[in-house]
């Protein structure tokens, strides 16, 4: 065979294997909107879940879906900050600094079930939390820590070195100069970092099915009283969340809508996490041309 | 001028607020890895109760294939042998990267080589949406289409290896196009250019130099690709059909160590050998996640000794 | 390159009022012995000029001055300000920065309005006053030449100022911390002839009210702004003398074949 045919082979095998990755996005996407959208009703978003019987909803889990990731973010982001800060700023480079970033490494490879087991086993067994969205909300933050962590850094090690220089032979401290002109130059970046790391907790459900437990108690969603068992604020209760539910109804099978409530669970999760994927990619657009635009 | 003298010689605010924002950054990296340590500590403990309060023999339960970690065998001893599930689980792996990584490749080759400015617009967003994706998603299409798929085509349940391979295969492959795609990138343009002016067609260009010297890089890339498959547990648990037998072939079903995993750890008690043999499971996957990091570590230093 | 008796030094004292001095600075970056024993004298209200080649040492002496190389170098002997050596543990490096304030050789304004560049540590340091901080960016802004052409769009973003004009406002936020002693680093080689003219111009006007140490690799400029000069070689300082004579009568050969266009 000469090279100029297996050339044009090559190009030939390169070109259709793009075109199955398309297709099988494609299949996916269409898929899941198609056979999901037709169950989306104002019902189904509005009402609770119903185990034996047809016809339930996923309002429960919807809340306890962006409650819990409220929490996460809330947990996670000062952390994830202040070690993106240490190694992107202050990290000596010694053999200290080395074993830290293998942590991190090995923590963001963990599978996300031996992160929620971990959770199980420390939170919900010995600390006596029960499933409990805190415990949720925790395990979450451990599985979402180096992620965030590593763009958080990356964001601060884009901004120039010039910056810190100039900030710094002004008379700034170190920690000025990283407040108030490292970070707001980076926001855009740390910004985008967050929304997608939202994206990836609103989906993620393995760390979740033995710490925030797959049990959706009916909430009172009047009482705003954290404290209290059966507000919809309580840290305390179970809380089931859209992920978990799609797997519950799919492996336990005793609803009989199962396949409908899944495929219905399954396109608002895909719209929500494409709605996360998109305002990313627009705020991070927008804070940068605001930061270099003539006002 | 003694007040700058003074000034110069003391403490001022700005070194108080550069203690306070390094105390404060130390505790946040302190605190990241105590968790890392905590998590192998406590994973760790509890896997090695297996044998060392139950003292079964390590050996039996890597080499065992029956699992009922509730009844005792013939000979009074509890049957836990775990190769059902390692074997499984390597399998759906190794499938999954074998079956992953020349959709990849292609991909990657396509965004870098053959038309790297409306590849990289097209494709860019096609590798983000497939990891959006959540995984209770992928197992749920999988479920849906593709176990009754193959019940159609070859028979039997439709649960089994084949259907976990093929959802985990589009799971991995954003992982390992992006990881290829920057391993790619990294090749210097004039090695690309000093190829094509001795006469090289493309491909060859592609084949001999660029692929050649992004290998390491590549490899790496399949190795992560390997090391999400190896440890998803959801989409797998769906397909897989979480009957604990030595798998038979493709079709058969069988369960994977992280499908055991879930399944089981709700329906044991708490400090029991069926619940401590859950967790040598778990174990077994952290040490390979660790195994994993460390291939990578081994090829990159290699990969940095070639150049 | 010709090797040079690196011995044979010529170096003046200042007979005015110093602003600052070092005494044996040397500098190491790991192993590397980057600055051999430096021993210059700063007069006030003067521009003082260290030229020399890329690599020269140049440009790391004047990090020195005000600490700017504590991370990555490690600095030994006397740095004299005020009668102190501020080269020591004790000494708080925010507040020498205050006094002894660095230009880049690259623009750097902060990713703010062109009035936060200014106001931005000026506020950290205690200036509350609306009143006092307006009046501080408009002398700085004045003092450095840029007030006319940016008067109006204070609140825009300085990034989208010229390289030219982002690199006198960089001039404008240290003047409006009003130090003692101005450094620069190459501040007009990424320039255009025009702007660099321009802060030539600005430079001239500070002297009055600045002490000021630049450092260039452009003869012309050091030529044309500087009272006296040092010549840097190989971080070694070969010869320092009044501007004049460095260019007319250098006094070492290396100085000589280097103004002469022999090498750099």
């Amino acid at each position: 065979m000469n090279s100029k045919t297996s050339n044009n082979i090559a190009t030939g095998v390169i070109y259709f294997l793009v075109a199955c990755v398309l297709a099988i996005l494609v299949f996916l996407l269409g898929y899941i909107l198609i056979t999901g959208i037709p169950h989306v009703s104002w019902h189904f978003l509005t009402s609770s879940a119903q185990s034996f019987a047809a016809g339930g909803g996923i309002r429960d889990q919807l809340f306890n879906s962006m409650y819990l990731l409220v929490l996460t973010l809330i947990i996670s982001f000062p952390i994830a900050l202040g070690s993106g800060i240490y190694l992107s700023e202050y990290a000596p480079e010694n053999w200290i600094t080395g074993v830290i970033r293998t942590a991190v490494e090995v923590l963001s490879s963990l599978p996300s079930v031996v992160v929620g087991l971990f959770g199980f086993l420390l939170f919900v067994v010995n600390f006596h939390m029960g499933f409990s969205i805190l415990a949720g909300a925790i395990a979450l933050t451990f599985f979402n820590l180096p992620l965030l962590t590593r763009s958080i850094e990356e964001s601060l090690q884009d901004v120039s070195e010039l910056q810190r220089e100039a900030g710094l032979s002004l008379g700034l401290s170190r920690w000025k100069t990283i407040t108030g002109i490292v970070l707001p130059a980076a926001l855009p970046g740390i910004l985008t970092g967050i929304i997608l790391s939202a994206g990836r907790v609103f989906g993620e459900a393995a760390a979740l099915i033995y710490t925030a437990g797959q049990s959706a108690p009916t909430v009172n969603y009047g009482d705003w009283n954290p404290m209290d068992s059966a507000s919809f604020l309580n840290f305390m209760r179970p809380a089931e969340t859209l992920a978990v539910h799609i797997w519950k109804v799919n492996t336990e099978g005793v609803t009989p809508d199962a396949a409908a409530i899944s495929s219905g669970a399954s396109a608002v999760l895909i719209v929500v996490i494409l709605l996360f994927n998109l305002l990313a990619r627009m705020l991070g657009r927008w804070l940068y041309k605001r930061m270099t635009a003539t006002k | 001028m003694d007040e700058i003298k003074h000034d110069l010689q003391n403490p001022s605010k700005a070194t108080h607020q550069d203690l306070f924002g390094k105390g404060i950054t130390y505790l946040c990296i302190g605190f990241v890895s105590l968790l890392v340590i905590s998590i192998l500590y406590f994973i760790t403990t509890r896997g090695l109760a297996t044998f060392t309060t139950n003292h079964v023999s390590l050996w039996k339960f890597l080499s065992g294939t029956n699992w009922n970690p509730a009844l005792l065998d013939k000979h009074g001893n509890p049957q836990i042998g775990a190769l059902p599930m390692i074997v499984t689980s390597f399998s759906v792996t190794v499938l999954a990267a074998v079956v992953a990584t020349p959709f990849a490749l292609g991909v990657a080759l396509f965004m870098t080589e053959i038309a790297p400015e409306k590849g990289t617009k097209i494709l860019q967003p096609v590798i983000e949406l497939l990891v959006g994706i959540p995984s209770v998603v992928y197992g749920f299409i999988g479920l849906s289409v593709i176990v009754p798929l193959i019940r159609h085509s070859f028979g039997g349940t439709g649960f089994g290896i084949l259907a976990g391979t093929l959802v985990l295969f589009v799971m991995v492959l954003p992982t390992i196009t992006s990881l290829s795609v920057d391993s790619i990138k990294a090749v210097p343009m004039f090695y690309r250019s000093a190829s094509l002016a001795l006469g090289a067609t493309r491909w060859q260009t592609i084949y001999k130099v660029v692929l050649r010297s992004a290998t390491p890089g590549i490899l790496t890339a399949i190795i992560f690709g390997m090391s999400r498959a190896f440890g998803e547990a959801l989409a797998v648990q769906m397909v897989i059909g979480n009957a604990v037998l030595m798998p038979h072939g493709l079709l058969t079903p069988s369960s994977t160590l992280t499908s055991q995993l879930t399944t089981g750890i709700g329906n044991t008690t708490m400090g029991t050998l069926p619940n401590n043999a859950l967790w040598s499971l778990a174990l077994i996957l952290l040490l390979m996640s660790l195994v994993f990091n460390v291939l990578v570590r081994i090829i990159g230093k290699r990969g940095a000794l070639k150049k | 390159m010709q090797e040079y008796d690196y011995n044979k030094t010529h170096i003046i004292d200042i007979p005015l009022e110093l602003a600052m001095k070092t005494e044996n600075l040397q500098v190491f970056y790991g192993d590397n012995h980057a600055m051999h024993d430096a021993s210059l004298e700063f007069p006030r209200h003067r521009i003082t000029a260290l030229i020399g080649a890329s690599g020269s040492g140049k440009s790391t002496y004047l990090r020195c001055l005000n600490r700017m190389n504590d991370r990555i170098a490690t600095v030994k002997g006397k740095i004299m300000y005020r009668g102190m050596d501020i080269n020591t543990k004790n000494i708080n490096v925010y507040e020498v920065r205050k006094h002894i304030s660095m230009v880049f050789q690259r623009p750097n304004p902060f990713a703010k309005s062109i009035r936060e560049n200014i106001t931005f540590a000026l506020k950290r340091n205690g200036i509350k006053d609306k009143n006092e901080l307006n009046k501080r960016v408009e002398e700085s802004l004045k003092a450095a030449a840029l007030w006319d052409e940016v008067k109006d769009d204070l609140d825009k973003s300085a990034l989208a100022l010229s390289g030219g004009q982002a690199q006198r406002l960089c001039i404008a936020r240290c003047v409006a911390m009003k130090p003692d002693i101005l450094l620069l680093d190459e501040p007009a080689s990424a320039l255009d002839p025009i702007s660099a003219a321009k802060i030539e111009d600005t430079l001239m006007e500070l002297r009055e009210n600045y002490s000021i140490i630049i450092v260039t690799h452009n003869m012309q400029q050091a030529s044309r702004i500087a009272d006296y000069t040092a010549f840097f070689h190989m971080g070694h300082v070969l010869e320092y003398d009044v501007t004049e004579k460095i260019f007319t009568t250098p006094q070492i050969k290396a100085t000589e074949d280097y103004i002469s266009g022999n090498f750099g």
